[in-house]
């Protein structure tokens, strides 16, 4: 009876000790994440089993479906309108409203909760409160427009404001979120930067621009991060609000997806969608992570 | 006696208590679609209880399963997934679809008797159109409707015009219409004299307007479609030139949810809705309103719509026979009449309409029988096999026609072409 055990056998436990830790995470993301999502890349290469006849191997043909499918470029091209004008937006309004309830301010509480408001209300609450703003003549926007002399507009049902609409209630709903990220970091900037900016009678721009903007970069590498992938996944207000109508103004590709496999149960179909818009995700990520890392400044 | 072994006195108890209860009594699991909440649940576990007090050994769960939309998508999950539902009301038009799944029972497959024979046939016949193929009946009337339209007699008698009487053509319509659309001093219209929804399932309201035309839209064995009839492209360019030619109704997508909001707000003097909207206008409009048939062109009518009962396929023959018993105590002349006058729709069957209850409702209210009369003009709602695309193909081509994004001749071409893609899987 040694009172230490030998050394090999202590490793051994440290690593059995180590993956036991690590289990839980690994069974749940193997559970939900990576097998499905393996499947489903397997599954794009499936027809879809109908009544009692099986899938059969059909190799890229529901990628030449999807090539040829005017629905999927449509859905394709509205998502990237869409987070090419709602994450940058989104970011700059976030960053706006974090450096204005930053400083002292009289009431900055109250104008933190309002501006954080939105996030906490469930999406389709929101997009339920929206659909009255946006309801032709009587709605809220529509009599604001009228106060002032102008005509009715029909928001959700013209296909060319439909979408700059959804947009709309999305920078409404993440800004105040991601602003709690910026007020988070403008707390890490260091006083005494801005002491010595101030003593070199560096004007605020200059300031903003030297000091501020760099430092909080890693927050906003993790802000667009997130933004962009909700843009991507984007599907509750569209079911709420529009249904991906005026004939598809308003079809993202998450939508698309939710249709074809639970609509039109054309789930290898809607497999092969999937692992497109895992592709897309996956590039973005890897050149947003590329990109924007030589210009941030971990410390 | 120690933990463990009360512990395993109560489960054992438990367990024999639960087998007891499951050998004797039969549990029917019953999809029907609303949200959780609102008066209709409480007709509908009323509905249970009633028939569970007449037949004690079976019980019947019933599950709110939201919309029309999420009903079916739950119901085809919950199958798939090796746990259907044991009855369901699911969409009249989920027929086909739920067939080539290969989930549902031919119900005259199992109502052999002769009783079962005589049940089968009391349904109007413009319901079973969307409940029978391929000589099979796959579905039981329960909550069906027809389109009719609506209008505040207030704001006619305002514009002049003789409020007992509705539009009875389409050029009596569009004349009406303009005179009930009043704009004010800088030309903004603040009362719209028409609104037809076409928001999510447009396709319905347009039914009407080519069944009106002249035109069918889908052969009965739904594999074949007409959306490019010369016939069906003239009503997608009347449905677009209300709003964009005649300026009655309003521009863009109108919102199915928010009609009746409009028509209660006075915001548009006449609009087309689902007679499952009645009890609703009846509860809400602040003024007096007509309900009629729907106006002609070369003839009247309309596609009916709503929901029938299902059996789905459990392989559990004493579920099954539940079900069905379900099916009839739901369908029953009595109980159609109560949920007619309870909800707006449809009553389905004729002998319906002869109970006390429903004749003293009707000398009542007689808007309540307008949507019956329509039927014998009533057409089956468009349906075909792989439904779902096939519909919004027309949807599609629709919604560009409505809000001016393509001609209504392109547009319908498109929707063809894109159908006849889809059905020619089922070409035979």
């Amino acid at each position: 009876m040694s009172p230490h055990p030998p050394r090999q056998a202590r490793t051994i436990n440290v690593h059995i000790q180590g993956w036991l830790l690590a289990l839980p995470a690994i069974v749940l993301l193997a559970a939900f994440t990576h097998i499905p999502g393996i499947a489903t890349i397997f599954d794009s290469f499936y027809a879809t089993p109908h009544g009692k006849r099986p899938a059969a191997f059909v190799g890229w043909a529901q990628y030449q479906t999807m090539w040829t499918d005017p629905i999927a470029w449509t859905a394709l091209k509205n998502n990237l309108l869409y987070a090419l004008i709602t994450v940058p937006l989104s970011i700059g309004l976030a960053l706006a409203m974090a450096l204005w309830v930053a400083g002292r301010i009289k009431g900055r509480s109250a104008l933190r909760l309002a501006f954080f408001t939105p996030t906490i209300l469930p999406m389709v609450a929101a997009a339920n409160i929206w659909i009255f703003f946006y309801t032709p003549d009587y709605g809220l926007l529509n009599q604001i427009t009228r106060a002032f002399g102008g005509g009715s507009v029909n928001w959700l049902g013209d296909p060319s404001t439909a979408l700059p609409a959804l947009m709309a209630v999305t920078v409404w709903k993440e800004a105040g979120f991601f602003m709690i990220f910026y007020l988070a970091a403008l707390q890490q900037v260091s006083p005494t930067l801005y002491e010595a900016a101030r003593m070199e009678n560096a004007g605020r721009w200059t300031i903003f621009r030297r000091i501020t903007w760099p430092l909080v970069m890693p927050t906003t590498l993790f802000v667009a991060v997130n933004a962009l992938i909700n843009a991507f996944r984007v599907v509750d207000q569209v079911i709420a609000m529009t249904g991906g109508g005026p004939n598809n103004a308003t079809t993202l590709l998450l939508f698309y997806i939710y249709q074809v496999g639970f609509s039109f149960w054309d789930t290898g179909y809607a497999a092969a969608l999937s692992a497109l818009l895992l592709a897309l995700l996956g590039l973005v990520s890897m050149l947003q992570f590329a990109l924007l890392g030589r210009n941030v400044h971990y410390r | 006696m120690n933990t463990i072994a009360r512990l395993t006195i109560a489960a054992s108890l438990a367990i024999s208590a639960f087998g007891v209860s499951a050998a004797s009594a039969t549990e029917v699991t019953f999809y029907y679609p609303v949200a959780v909440g609102g008066p209709i649940t409480k007709i509908i576990d009323g509905y249970a209880a009633e028939f569970t007090k007449a037949h004690p050994d079976i019980t019947v769960k019933p599950v709110y399963t939201g919309s029309y939309q999420d009903s079916v998508v739950k119901a085809i999950t919950a199958a798939k997934a090796g746990n259907a539902p044991d009855i369901a009301i699911l969409l009249s038009t989920d027929m086909f679809t739920l067939i080539d799944n290969d989930l549902i029972e031919p119900i005259d497959t199992l109502a052999k008797s002769e009783a079962d024979h005589e049940w089968l046939k009391a349904f109007y016949p413009a319901f079973m159109e969307n409940s029978q193929t391929g000589g099979h009946t796959w579905g039981i009337p329960f909550q069906r409707s027809t389109i009719v339209q609506y209008w505040n007699k207030d704001a006619f008698k305002a514009a002049g015009l003789d409020p007992d009487k509705a539009p009875g053509s389409w050029d009596e319509m569009v004349a009406m219409g303009k005179t009930l659309t009043k704009r004010d001093d800088s030309g903004t219209v603040t009362q719209w004299g028409l609104e037809i929804p076409s928001s999510g399932f447009p396709y319905w309201l347009f039914q009407a307007l080519t069944t009106q035309n002249g035109a069918i839209l889908a052969n009965p064995e739904g594999t074949k479609v007409a959306y490019n009839d010369p016939k069906v492209v003239e009503s997608a360019q009347f449905f677009a030139d209300l709003s964009r030619k005649y300026d009655v109704m309003p521009k863009g997508i109108i919102d199915w949810g928010t009609t009746p909001k409009d028509f209660f707000e006075g915001k548009t003097a006449m609009m087309w809705t689902t007679t499952g909207n009645l009890t609703n206008v009846r509860k809400n409009a602040k003024f007096a309103f007509g309900v009629a048939a729907l106006p002609k062109k070369v003839r009247g009518g309309s596609p009916t719509g709503g929901g029938n009962i299902y059996i789905f396929k459990t392989g559990d023959k004493a579920k099954t026979a539940a079900a069905l018993e379900f099916a009839r105590f739901l369908s029953t002349p009595e109980r159609a009449a109560d949920w007619g006058i309870a909800t707006g729709y449809v009553a389905t069957r004729p002998d319906a309409w002869e109970t006390e209850a429903m004749k003293k409702y009707v000398a009542d209210f007689p808007a309540a029988a307008v949507a019956r009369d329509q039927l014998k003009d009533a057409v089956a709602e468009l349906s075909t096999h792989d439904n779902q695309r096939v519909t919004k193909a027309l949807n599609d081509g629709l919604q560009a026609v409505l809000t001016g994004a393509k001609p209504a001749k392109d547009a319908m071409d498109q929707a063809q072409a894109e159908a006849t893609r889809i059905l020619s899987a089922y070409q035979h």
